[in-house]
């Protein structure tokens, strides 16, 4: 379970929300809605760990993430707005980098499967920087497919630049981690819907 | 080191290395710039052996500083840039770690060649054999320290703008003791001296970059991500 209690963040003078309260449980999802500059980003930085939380505490199984450390980071996978891509390497390469350095040992026939089931197949080895942001997106979001064996999945904008067939394997995809028990935190400005409960926390 | 960590410390600096390959421009305008200053002083000041053999360590090592420093502003700036940073904080294994492993790939890359053209550079200044050996010995010492406190300099100056001069700032008074003691033993060399002292103080310095550069470089990363 994650849950955050009373969380506040700020930027300069001006405060992005205050005492700010959600709990999300196992096979569930949160949407973050908002408009830009709400705070979405930094509430999903602060949920990923990568901003310490000014006030409040999140938690995650009951235990704070400062408590928790690298055992925390372990269990989340984390797709931000830049994709984590390398653009002179391919996207064979770069999944087989990204997953190793996460500890996540995937074969290559797996790897292959994988990238063919979101149709990057016939790219998988050209370089990133000759492919669109769609299919950088999507091979980004390979990688999270890859990462399934980590419960909390933390998104900011998923659905950006990607074509209505891949939005749709997505969405199937965000619900079968939520069937197998996986928690999905997104923000996103698209009202997409997708199987699973879940609940919305608009940022004003 | 567990299996685990050692299996992201290994993809990580296999990546950085793969991506050095790709961009192999970056690392001939590093050895090109190393090889071009050390072969212009011999030019701008004269065919004087004895004048050649007296900077000449000076003028090598300065030069492997330099080059050195060329790299450094793209060791976490890529990464920073497209994301990568971030996964290797959430990867779940300690920072520090996978930081020492950028800068192990960074050296190979970066460092290594200076290391291995530097005995026929020093051809230049007329080095006997026993001091090209030392030069090449306190390099391959010392380039390392100047790769892990460089990448000090490079995680603190991340997402500012400017940040290669002001690394160099920042950096330029740490590498002070490691070019007295790299061209001290170089010098010392050439004139018939002991080098031991030299290069125990530039081991020591290594031992100690290793030890503690990774904890401040990590540090520095995740203040920039804040």
């Amino acid at each position: 379970m994650l849950e955050a209690h009373e969380i506040s963040c700020s930027r300069g003078n001006r405060d992005l929300f205050r005492q700010m309260s959600f709990r999300v449980e196992e096979g569930a999802l949160l949407r973050i809605h908002g408009a830009n500059g709400s705070g979405k980003t930094s509430l999903l930085r602060m949920i990923a760990g990568l901003s310490p939380v000014e006030s409040g505490r999140i938690a995650w199984q009951g235990r704070t993430l400062p408590e928790l450390g690298d055992e925390y980071t372990k269990q989340l996978a984390f797709v931000g707005h830049a994709n984590a891509l390398k653009a002179y390497l391919s996207p064979r390469e770069n999944l087989r980098a990204a997953l190793a350095v996460q500890g996540v040992r995937v074969s290559d026939s797996a790897l292959r499967e994988a990238l063919e089931e979101e149709g990057l197949g016939r790219i998988a080895d050209v370089a990133v920087q000759r492919l669109s942001a769609g299919q950088q997106r999507r091979v980004a979001l390979v990688r999270l497919a890859l990462s399934r064996s980590r419960l909390l999945w933390i998104l900011d904008e998923p659905f950006s630049s990607l074509d209505d067939s891949a939005v749709k394997r997505f969405s199937e995809r965000l619900s079968r981690h939520t069937q197998d028990g996986g928690i999905v935190v997104y923000t996103t400005h698209q009202n997409i819907p997708i199987d699973a409960p879940t609940s919305v926390l608009e940022l004003a | 080191m567990s299996g685990g960590m050692l299996q992201s410390v290994t993809a990580v600096a296999r990546r950085d290395l793969l991506l050095a390959l790709r961009l192999r421009t970056d690392l001939l305008t590093i050895v090109f710039f190393f090889a071009i200053v050390v072969s212009l002083f011999p030019l701008g000041v004269g065919a004087d052996p004895a004048m050649l053999h007296t900077i000449g360590p000076g003028v090598v090592w300065v030069a492997a500083l330099l080059a050195s420093m060329l790299a450094l502003s793209r060791l976490f700036s890529g990464d920073f840039a497209d994301g990568t940073l971030e996964q290797l904080v959430l990867a779940g294994e300690p920072l520090a770690a996978l930081a020492f492993a950028k800068v192990i790939a960074h050296w190979l890359a970066t460092g290594l060649p200076l290391v291995v053209l530097s005995p026929l550079l020093g051809l230049e200044f007329g080095l006997d054999g026993r001091a090209l050996w030392v030069l090449a010995a306190s390099l391959a010492i010392g380039t390392p320290v100047l790769s892990l406190l460089g990448a000090i300099g490079a995680a603190l100056t991340l997402g500012v703008r400017g940040g290669g001069a002001l690394t160099a700032l920042l950096v330029l008074p740490l590498y002070v003791p490691v070019l007295i003691f790299g061209a001290g033993a170089v010098s010392a060399a050439s004139q018939g001296m002991q080098v031991g002292g030299h290069l125990s103080v530039l081991g020591a310095l290594l031992f100690a970059a290793i030890a503690l550069a990774p904890w401040a470089q990590a540090a520095a990363i995740r203040i920039a991500l804040e």
